[in-house]
Parts: structure tokens; sequence; C-alpha cells
């Protein structure tokens, strides 16, 4: 598992509220965040997009379809999301 | 304001299109001619895995890319049709090296890697009957449709195995080996299952395909009805006759067309079009084994200078989405002809093609029981926006009244008037029953027609325009969903007392599955109880066919003899007029 910056806690919870909504079978604990999420996850391509709406809805961090393509990983997420957000606003 | 039509020219487009005049060409066409074509002589048997891959070993074509996988780090796989022959030969000799032979039934489970294509081919070559499944499928729907098949192999990737199938494998019992694909290339170990890479490692690359003939069973496609389990429409090996003759009318290949149809081989359209039809052709299909992406689309189709396109209205819905900026970023210089089916194409999205590509998208139109391309949208024919066109030389399709008894069903010839699409039996890739379901075949005939349970129109110049369906079947990015197969799953949950399940309108995949259910005494509605019934859900169908929405309702309309009304639960949702509420027993 990844070991994720100090204070990125309300992140990683912001990330997992969200696919909890839309796949709440899913068990955060079992996810390697080195592995693709949709390799682990059932997700459709509705499933995927309303992931990323609800993580831009959830955190007002705005997702350009531009940048889906590098979202693979739970890493990839969190740290894209990381880089946005700054490390001020992850801790609310 | 756009105009109704757009006009094609016969001179403009290059190549020159193979259906220049319609109404000559459907006069002279014959089966036969196109059956002589393959080289099947009148009684002299095909097999599709031959007609395929071998039948091009003596010509130039065996040196060309029969198949480029591009995978998710983009990364590129050639196989060449004589390469292809090698493998799909490996496959078949494994399969009998395991005492696998002609008509046993092997699943396939996989993403779009190359074991699933080999694996399809193999199989055909040795004579066996293939039924690919969707890898979005969850436990549940892979046990139904593998119990029906009763499927003696099954091929799949070691995670998918893991995930989704050791847990059922004891509900299986037809169920005798088990084929892995390990990750990355590595060779798997898990007790009870073979590794494939090992078994091929062990098999010759020298086969003589088996000499099935036109009616012998080549695939089992499953799709669902309003009731019951989901049916296994059958496929005979004849059916490449059709898949040959639509890749050249409906698709335009020529023979040094880049092609990608952009379907999962877990349904039909993947099979036929992304498998059969242009190998069939001897033309390079491009196979992406990432899922959807925009952006990923667009630099697929530019770098990888693909000519013709055959896609999806979701799909082309989420590019636009995305916007057409997106697409001006990219250069198609190579593009000629787009194709899309699954369901009606709106006439925004036919225009948006010509925005986006400069080129209109052809809408047409099929099912899996018609196992190829029936009425189609052609590179040479004016299109009409938002019509499916018109039936492919060798089809005739009407609208009809259905039958009340068994009886003749009545031709309404009116143009403009919506009835059932009906299709003129005897073509050769209509499928040939539902397996082990004799009933609901039969049902599916009136004199020599096949009923579709489609609603549509045919306009006075020959169009058809699709109006819905005629039953409760939802239709979800392109893939039929029986709404008893999603209720079935959410009453197995304590909390459930009944469940209706409905196709919502959705503006990107046409319908998303809802359900209302009611719950049992002693359990109350609550957000957290919304959520833990679209896990289970989730778990139990995977998210292809799992609801996407979940309501409370105090109970479930029902008519007098206490079927659900669906139709009922959907008017309300759609705050429509609500009829035929007289064989309501209790509405609360």
């Amino acid at each position: 598992m990844n070991m994720l910056p100090d204070g990125a806690d309300a992140l990683r919870k912001a990330v997992f509220d969200t696919l909890h909504r839309i796949a709440p079978e899913v068990l955060p604990d079992e996810l390697e965040s080195g592995v693709p999420l949709r390799d682990q996850v059932d997700l459709d391509s509705m499933d995927w997009l309303n992931f990323l709406l609800g993580l831009h809805a959830g955190l007002g961090v705005d997702i350009p379809e531009a940048d889906y393509m590098k979202l693979v990983t739970l890493d990839d997420l969190f740290s894209y999301l990381e880089a946005k957000l700054g490390q001020s606003s992850v801790r609310r | 304001m756009r105009a109704a039509i757009i006009r094609k020219s016969a001179q403009t487009g290059y190549p020159r299109a193979h259906l220049l005049d319609y109404e000559a060409e459907c006069r002279q066409f014959s089966w036969q001619r196109v059956s002589a074509e393959l080289g099947i002589a009148p009684g002299g048997g095909i097999n599709i895995g031959h007609a395929a891959v071998d039948r091009h070993l003596n010509t130039p074509v065996r040196d060309r890319t029969a198949f480029r996988f591009v995978g998710r780090d983009k990364r590129r796989r050639d196989f060449s049709y004589s390469e292809l022959a090698l493998q799909t030969n490996r496959f078949a000799n494994a399969l009998r090296a395991l005492g696998v032979g002609r008509g046993d039934r092997i699943f396939i489970l996989a993403g779009r890697i190359p074991e699933l294509y080999i694996g399809v081919l193999g199989a055909l070559k040795n004579g066996s009957v293939v039924s690919p499944l969707f890898s979005a499928f969850g436990p549940e729907p892979i046990r139904t449709r593998m119990a029906i098949g009763e499927g003696r192999v099954l091929l799949t990737t070691e995670t998918l195995y893991r995930r989704k199938v050791s847990g059922i494998t004891g509900d299986l019992p037809a169920l005798e080996h088990i084929l892995l694909v390990g990750e990355n290339g590595a060779r798997t170990r898990v007790p009870g299952t073979h590794d494939l890479a090992t078994l091929m490692a062990a098999a010759s690359d020298h086969f003589e395909s088996e000499r099935t003939s036109e009616d012998d069973l080549a695939l089992l496609h499953f799709t669902s009805g309003t009731t019951g389990t989901p049916k296994g429409a059958m496929h005979a090996h004849g059916a490449a006759v059709t898949h040959f003759s639509t890749g050249r009318y409906a698709l335009d290949l020529h023979a040094d067309d880049v092609f990608w149809c952009t379907a999962d081989p877990g349904w039909v359209t993947g099979t036929s079009y992304g498998i059969i039809a242009p190998l069939l052709h001897g033309v390079t299909s491009i196979v992406d084994e990432a899922e959807f992406d925009a952006e990923g689309w667009y630099r697929l189709l530019q770098e990888e200078r693909v000519t013709v396109w055959y896609t999806a209205p979701t799909a082309i819905r989420m590019l636009m989405k995305a916007g057409t900026e997106l697409a001006r970023k990219f250069r198609f210089p190579a593009l000629r002809f787009i194709a899309s089916v699954g369901e009606p194409l709106n006439p925004e999205a036919v225009w948006w093609g010509e925005d986006a590509f400069g080129l209109p998208i052809h809408d047409n139109w099929w099912q899996t029981e018609t196992g190829g391309i029936v009425i189609a949208n052609t590179p040479a024919m004016d299109i009409k926006p938002g019509s499916m066109g018109k039936p492919l030389p060798g089809m005739q399709a009407c609208i009809i009244r259905r039958p009340q008894d068994s009886g003749a069903c009545e031709e309404i010839t009116e143009p403009n008037v919506e009835g059932e699409l009906a299709l003129r039996a005897g073509w050769p890739s209509m499928f040939r029953g539902y397996l082990g379901q004799e009933e609901r075949y039969r049902k599916c005939f009136a004199g020599d027609h096949y009923l579709t349970g489609d609603l549509a129109k045919c306009d006075e110049d020959g169009y058809y325009w699709f109006i819905g369906r005629a039953d409760d079947v939802i239709k979800s990015a392109g893939h039929l969903i029986g709404p008893f197969e999603v209720e079935s799953a959410l009453m197995e949950h304590p909390a459930v007392a009944e469940a209706g399940v409905i196709g919502k309108p959705d503006p990107v995949t046409g319908e998303s599955v809802k359900a209302f259910v009611s719950l049992k005494t002693g359990f109350a509605a609550s957000d957290e109880l919304n959520l833990e019934l679209l896990g289970h859900a989730r778990r139990r169908l995977g998210a292809a066919v799992a609801p996407k929405e979940i309501a409370f309702l105090p109970s479930l309309p029902r008519t007098r003899s206490g079927k659900i009304m669906r139709r009922l639960l959907k008017a309300r949702e759609l705050g429509l007029p609500e009829r035929d509420i007289s064989t309501l027993e209790a509405d609360t």
C-alpha cells in the first residue's frame, strides 16, 4: 500500500466516499493503490465518468477530459488531486 | 438548421463504394454467389476459423497484419494472418489434447487480449461452439450463461478467475477444464486449472480445421428477454456468408483498410465484426485493450490511420460530451467511413461526425438473433439522420402487425405507420434456436417471418426508423439487459420484498437501469440500505448489468394476475400519463 503523505487523509476519504456512492461493494482496504483501479473494481465507462464527476463536485477540482487518461491507479488519482488542491485545502 | 438529408454523390469518396446501385444490387443479389466467393461449394461445408484465417494463407494476405493489439501501455502487438494461423492451430490442438472436440462448448471471459481472439478462432477451427462473455459481467450472469450453455471449457485470465469464477465453479457440473492466462505473460499455478501458455507451448502449430457444415453450430451469443433466463442464440458456421457480405456492403471493407470495431467480443458485434468479418475480408483490425477514453480514442484513430471505424452511439455521445475541440486537436486524413450500431443514433450525433471528422456517421441496425447487419446507411446512399437506413441486399424487411395467434402476420404497407419490424427468414446468419428453449424460439416467428420485437416504421423512400422495444427489455449502451435478471438478484437480498426494473432514458447510454424495490416488514428505507442493495446487485451482476439507481416504494404496482407493471413504473418515472390502470390490483 502506498504511504500517502501526512495530511492526505481527508483526500483519501473524499475519494473513497465518492467511489462508495458508485460502487458500494468495494472495500477500500482491499484495493492496491498502484494497480489500475478498473482492474480491481467493476466500473463501466459511465461509472468511471460519474466517479470523476463526483470528485469534481465533491472536491471542487476541475478534471479536464484530457487528463482522464493519466488517472489509472489510485496513486495517480491521489497525486493528481493533491497537486491540484495543494496540501492546505486537503486538510480543510 | 441542419438539412433533413445528407446527400451523397457516387463520385465522391475513395475507394469506390461497393454498394453504388442499391436497387440493382438488391435485384441481382444471391447468397449462393457470396458463398462461392468464400469458396463454399453447394453442400461443401464451411468452417469460420478456416475461412477467416487459413483461407488467406496461399495469397499475399498471409503477410498482412490481421490484428494489431494496442495495449493499455500503448504497446503494440501485431499478428499477421500467417502468425494467427499458427497460434489458432496451437489452441485447437491444445483443446484436442484435452479431449475437447466438435460441438463441445467453450466459454471465453477476458478483456480484449490476443488470447481471446486466438481462443475464439482456434475453438472454431476445432469445431467447438464458442461463447464469448463480457468481462464486466459479475459472477451471477457468468454462472447463468455457463449453466445454460453447459460449457465444458472456460478460457479466462487468472485475475478474472479469482474475482468472478472461483466461487461459482461448484454450480457448473459440465465445466471440466479452466484455462488461465497469466498477468503480463506470467505462468499461472492455480490448483484445478491449466496454464494456457504451457498448453500452447506443448501443442503443435499444424492443424486441419474440422470440416463443419453450414448448419453446424459455431457461436453461442446470449441475449436477454423480458422474462426468464437469458437466451443463448445459436449461430452456425454458415453465418460467415452474411458476415462477409455485410462487411462489404455496410462497412465497405476494401483490401487495404485499417478497420477498428470498438465493440467487445462479449457482445455479438465484437465477434461478428470485431473478429470474423474483417478477417474474412483480409483487412487489418485494430484492437484497443484499454477502456473508453475520449483523447485515447482520437489518438488511436489518428496514429493507427484507421480507415473504417465501427462504433456505438454511447461512445459517440461520450465523445460529443468531451467537446469537438478535443477532436480538432487530431487529424484523421485516412478515415473514410464511420458506422454505428447498438441503438438509434440521434440526428445531432450523425451531424456531429461532420463537425469532428468531416464525415457523417452511418447508423445501422441488427440484433444478436440476426447475427449480422440487416438494415444500414451505406457509403453511397443519402442519409436521413435518425434513420437506420435500408435493408441490405439479401435481406427483406417489412413492418407488421403482430398476429394475435400463431397465424400469418399482417404487413403494413402504408408508409410511416408504426408496427413491429419483421424479416423474411432464411438468411445465413439467422439464429438457429435458443439453446434449450425451443418454445421461445418458435414464438419469434410468424409464417415465414422473424419478428424482431423492435417497433419501427418505414417511410415512403424505404428508410426504416426505430421507435422502441415491443417488450420491457432495457437497452443500455447498446446492450440488452433483461429486467428479470436484475430483479432476481435484488430479490435475493433479505431486505427486498419485491423489485421492478426499468430502463430510464439517459442522454449518453440511451437507457440506464433503474430499480424500484419495496422492503420486507422490519426493514426501513435509508441511504445506507440503498447503497447496500446497490453493492449487493453489483457484486452479483457486475457493472454492465446492475442498476445505476435504486428507489424505494411502499409497494410495486401489479396487474390483477400479479405481474409487476414495469411500464407503469416507467410512465411515472417519466411523468407520462398512466394508461391501463384499470388492471391494477393495488397501488399505494
